[in-house]
């Protein structure tokens, strides 16, 4: 062959390749709704950034009559890109090629590229749209799983993981995502579960639709495995590149830093609080009122809504916001929440970004559902997350911190950096009522009308300890602050801390209570 | 996402009732009940293979009331103490989810 001949050989054998699973399995998928495998690939990675790997890779099964056909690329497509020129490493499940199915061949070529960008400290983008294991190839397909599971684990707290679901991603493929950093849904696109409904169905007799019991909306909300929830893949792509823009390359680097902004929010931030400490409001728009541009990056929007969490810039460098939301549960920390609280906390912690707590918080939410569901270790794991944080760690309190709650928001007990508190804070050991009644409970018991004695042993209380003084006198609290002064005393504690080294002793790792 | 509704509610934590939202799994969470040791539950899902007993039958501690076919495993659900069948709330072949009553026992 001439030379001439050779490149139009290896044109024609791409372009075959590239259609994986041929026109009519792409016709159906786009009757799902669904992008395929190499269009996701395009939308989200920077204009002819992509370089693909493994495009002529083969399955190797031989049983059940598997040789004789030939799936194009194994299902799965890997390769290199970019995303705002961030360099990134890239799979993409092939639902056009045997449902995506995974093989060994597929599972290699997921593994390669996974090994690929622990090497070269870069982020890993995982797209799941697979029908599960590929029965046909046994065990040599469960051998695959593991082998992402553990390189998932390796990589974790190295480079940031990120997986996207669009499509079904079932049975033992739903763990790879549950070890990423964050997991990415879309309205009636997504749908994850162990066991699916005819399972549910032949064993316990339950009726219920795929939709319902592992849709995108059930993850974002009901079980906390979806961080991010779009209307459409596109949508998501956004979210995924924004989210990018906020994460270091690494472990080793921090955020990449934006030019710094004054935030949009013209107003006063104390008007945002109730006087009443029992009037709920808004935390976000505290949030707002503090970081560059009043672009605050939710995560987790939906579920635990009693906490947010998410990244802002302070002066063009990213910062995680972790607060209190009165507006839901009053705030409460319960079992979601505290989970929600602390994952995120780690990751901050892992890729180097600095944590802001804002405080709010009447205490941990009563119940025996609650207790039942272990609320104690799940709250620990808050006490552990913030203690462990060796990134500059800094907190205002708000309103209330009360009991538990005030140790467990990134205390001066656990390691704060920098502690402010606005005059509004009530920094006690349980709310004035709770407290009037122990402390009062004899001379409430013997007035000749508790009632009104009561009331004025709660308005004693308020008085005496209901305020941020107390705790400032013994130095647990660094400065009283004005809301005014807020953004700027959070930018100089950030810049004074950009060399914080907080060397802990050496270990293996930690036993969090997970 | 959508649609929530927004209504302040009050919501005590401790002695305080605050003005707040409620979630939905908030919302939707089961309250406790007192476990009754009298009735016997599911303590897994499955399948009734068999019934040991009939209606008003005397049991001693430890005799296998019935067969609960669960993942592939035949469970014997045995009397937690002496007693008599009161009732029975399953018929053989039928599937029970986890946590129903299936016998009671006086």
């Amino acid at each position: 062959m001439s030379l001439k001949k050779h490149i139009l050989d290896l044109r024609k054998r791409r372009e075959k390749v590239q259609l994986g699973g041929g026109e009519k399995a792409i016709e159906k998928q786009m009757a799902m709704g669904k992008m395929t495998a190499r269009s996701r690939i395009l939308a989200l990675l920077d204009n002819e950034s992509f370089t693909e790997y493994d495009l002529f890779v083969e399955h190797e099964a031989r049983d059940f009559g598997m040789d004789k056909k030939e799936l194009h690329g194994d299902g799965v497509i890997i390769g290199t890109g970019t995303i705002y020129g961030a360099p990134v490493c890239i799979f993409a499940q092939d639902f056009t090629v045997a449902g995506g199915s995974l093989g060994l061949m597929h599972a290699r070529k997921i593994t390669k590229i996974m090994d690929h960008a622990l090497k070269m400290r870069v982020p890993l983008i995982g797209i799941n749209d697979s029908g599960g294991a590929r029965i046909q190839e046994g065990v040599n397909s469960l051998a695959g799983y593991g082998e992402i599971f553990y390189r998932n684990t390796i990589a974790s707290g190295v480079i940031p993981q990120i997986s996207v679901i669009l499509g079904p991603c079932a049975g033992g493929a739903v763990y790879s995502p549950a070890l990423t950093d964050f997991v990415f849904v879309v309205d009636q696109i997504s749908k994850m579960f162990i066991t699916g409904p005819s399972v549910i169905k032949t064993v316990l007799g339950e009726e219920i639709s795929m939709e319902e019991l592992g849709g995108a909306r059930v993850h974002a909300e009901i079980t906390g495995n979806a961080h991010f929830f779009a209307g459409s893949e596109m949508e998501c792509f956004e979210q995924i590149k924004k989210l990018i823009t906020f994460i270091p390359w690494n472990n080793t680097q921090k955020a990449k830093a934006f030019p710094p902004r004054e935030p949009k929010f013209k107003g006063n931030i104390e008007d945002i609080i109730p006087s009443d400490p029992k009037q709920p409001y808004d935390v976000r728009d505290v949030i707002k009122a503090i970081v560059d541009d009043s672009d605050f990056f939710e995560i987790m929007e939906y579920f635990a809504p009693n906490i947010v969490i998410g990244f802002g810039r302070m002066n063009g460098q990213t910062t995680g916001f972790v607060a209190n939301q009165p507006l839901v549960l009053a705030g409460v920390l319960d079992c979601d929440s505290s989970d929600k609280a602390a994952r995120f906390i780690r990751y901050c912690n892992a890729f180097n970004i600095p944590i802001i707590t804002l405080e709010d918080m009447p205490g941990y939410l009563p119940g025996v559902d609650q207790e039942h569901a272990g609320v104690i270790r799940h709250g620990a794991k808050v006490l552990y997350a913030y203690s462990e944080a060796t990134v500059p760690k800094i907190t205002v309190i708000l309103r209330k911190a009360y009991g538990g709650g005030y140790i467990a928001m990134n205390s001066r007990h656990l390691g704060a950096d920098f502690m402010f508190a606005w005059p509004t804070a009530e920094i006690a050991v349980m709310g004035p009522e709770g407290a009037a009644n122990i402390i009062f409970k004899k001379e409430i018991d013997e007035a000749e009308d508790p009632d009104k004695m009561r009331e004025l042993k709660v308005q004693e209380y308020i008085e005496r300890f209901a305020n941020p003084y107390v705790a400032a006198a013994k130095g647990y609290i660094d400065s009283v602050i004005e809301p005014s002064e807020t953004r700027q005393l959070l930018l100089h504690a950030i810049e004074v801390s950009s060399n914080k080294n907080d060397q802990r002793p050496y270990k293996k790792h930690g036993i969090p209570p997970f | 996402m959508d649609d929530k509704k927004l209504e302040l509610v009050d919501f005590a934590v401790t002695a305080r009732k605050y003005k707040t939202l409620l979630t939905i799994k908030f919302a939707n969470r089961k309250k406790y009940e007192m476990p009754n040791p009298n009735e016997i539950r599911s303590y897994i899902p499955g399948t009734i293979i068999k019934l040991k007993v009939k209606e008003g039958a005397k049991v001693k501690a430890g005799d296998t009331l019935l067969i609960l076919e669960a993942m592939k495993m035949m469970n014997k659900v045995q009397a937690p103490f002496n007693g008599k069948v009161k009732k029975i709330y399953v018929t053989e072949g039928e599937k029970v989810p986890k946590g129903q009553v299936i016998i009671e026992l006086e």
